[in-house]
């Protein structure tokens, strides 16, 4: 059993620690330095709760090691709205069309949502349900989550 | 924290790779992606005493052409080989089937090697790599060798490799430019594996098929070469060709099981349909080009 010293960036703030192996690297954000907007739920990867943004392109935190992000900068939901509180438009979009309703699922979808945006600004509704089929929502709150869609991609939600 | 204790070791060559691989004596496993594997850490079915991440060597990224053929890195993401221009050019059945794996999340960190070397009999990536002849290089502190994707499978999740094994390439024959694409799969949601599917590629010639590679996915415990059906097409011109009798032959060569997903008739009724249906398409499209 290992341990290895990591340092990563994590919306922004430096951060070193010493992590064991076999921690994920969404066990990690969450434990070992508090950054629970991240949802781990299945931990096989099916789900999509645990999705982070790592340099740039958002993957599954269950499925990814902890100290394989070592000199990564990552991006939790706690990094989407900026410090003044002011919510992401991802975030704003969700909030307007009821896209959420017990919000597990939500940390995931906010940053997918915001990534394939950040990728591609005029990114289509097709595009974007496209990329939410890496999402669950257990409360089925599909609808609202395909309004704030709609509207993200600028067409009457 | 769900996985059982292991060690971990990132090399920065193949050299050191096989090294580590050869030392430990079967208790080491490999991880690229990790999209498959992590879930098999976490529920233990996997326990390997030293995990030997492979994404810091730059030898095993990227696509190249070689002679006759392009070469795929196995640590290369599937989201970088779908946008890569060299494969959209010389090996568009193969970009197709990418499109299908995993989904968006996945395939951002997922690699192609890893889907390859796997072996999950209703993934895409084995059973684009037995239809398109590709071939598999292999790795160890022996020296390296090269296995054709048809005779790499031996069951579900079961390859040739050896526990010392490094897949360090997949090796694509060429196919000639403007061949025609096949590929249609039928799953429960997008991105799940498929229940029944199937990708090859034709290549046609003084509007007869000079060239057929064609192969099933979720039909058996591999991926199954549809030989019978690239037999009766190789030949052909287009207007003799029966999709319906093609299809039946290249059911003829699958060995589907029953699941909880679907029953073998079920795969084999599907599977059927959807390879008639495609070779239709495909054909049509070109007549009438
Ligand atoms: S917790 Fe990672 S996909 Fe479900
Ligand atoms: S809002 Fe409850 S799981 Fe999606």
């Amino acid at each position: 059993m290992s341990e290895h010293k990591i340092d990563l960036t994590v919306n922004g703030h430096r951060h070193s620690a010493t992590v064991e192996a076999r921690t994920s690297l969404g066990e990690f954000l969450r434990e070992g330095l508090g950054y629970t907007g991240t949802h781990l739920a299945c931990e096989h990867g099916v789900c999509g709760a645990c999705t982070v943004r790592v340099d740039g392109v958002a993957m599954r935190s269950c499925l990814m090691l902890a100290v394989q992000a070592n000199g990564s900068e990552i991006t939790t939901v706690e990094g989407l709205a900026k410090p003044d509180g002011t919510l992401h438009r991802v975030q704003q979009a969700l909030k307007d069309n009821f896209g959420l309703q017990c919000g597990f699922c939500t940390p995931g979808v906010a940053i997918t949502l915001a990534t394939v945006l950040e990728d591609n600004p005029s990114a289509t509704t097709e595009e974007m349900e496209t990329a939410m089929s890496g999402h669950i929502c257990r409360c089925t709150g599909y609808q609202g989550i395909r309004r704030a869609i709609r509207q993200l991609a600028g067409e009457a939600a | 924290m769900k996985p059982a204790p292991f060690d971990y070791a990132r090399p920065t060559n193949v050299a050191e790779a096989c090294q580590i691989l050869a030392e430990a004596g079967g208790g080491a496993t490999v991880i690229a992606g990790g999209q498959t594997l992590m879930p098999l850490l976490n529920l233990r079915m996997s326990q390997p005493f030293i995990l030997v991440d492979i994404n810091g060597i730059a030898d095993l990224k990227g696509v190249s052409r070689i002679d006759g053929g392009t070469r795929v890195g196995p640590a290369t993401r599937q989201a970088e080989a779908l946008r890569d221009s060299t494969l959209a050019q010389h090996l568009p059945a193969l970009v197709t089937a990418l499109g299908h794996v995993g989904h968006y999340q996945t395939r951002n960190r997922g690699t192609v090697g890893g889907s390859v070397s796997l072996g999950e009999p209703a993934a895409e990536m084995p059973a684009a790599a037995v239809a398109l002849g590709a071939s598999i290089e292999i790795t160890s502190a022996q020296g390296t060798r090269m296995v054709k994707a048809e005779d790499f499978y031996i069951g579900p999740y079961m390859t040739v490799l050896e526990p010392e094994d490094l897949v360090t390439g997949i090796v694509y024959p060429d196919w000639p430019d403007g061949h025609v694409v096949l590929f249609r799969e039928v799953a429960q949601r997008t991105g799940d594996f498929a229940l029944v599917g199937m990708v090859g590629a034709l290549v046609l010639e003084g509007g007869k098929v000079a060239r057929a590679g064609i192969a099933w996915f979720g039909m058996g415990p591999t991926p199954i070469k549809a030989r019978q059906a690239e037999a009766a097409l190789i030949g052909k011109a287009l207007a003799e060709i029966d999709p319906d009798a093609v299809a039946a032959l290249a059911v003829a060569d699958t060995a589907p099981f029953d699941d909880h997903h679907a029953s073998a008739e079920y795969r084999r009724t599907v599977g059927k349909r959807i390879f008639a249906r495609t070779l239709r398409e495909a054909l049509d499209l070109r007549s009438a080009a």
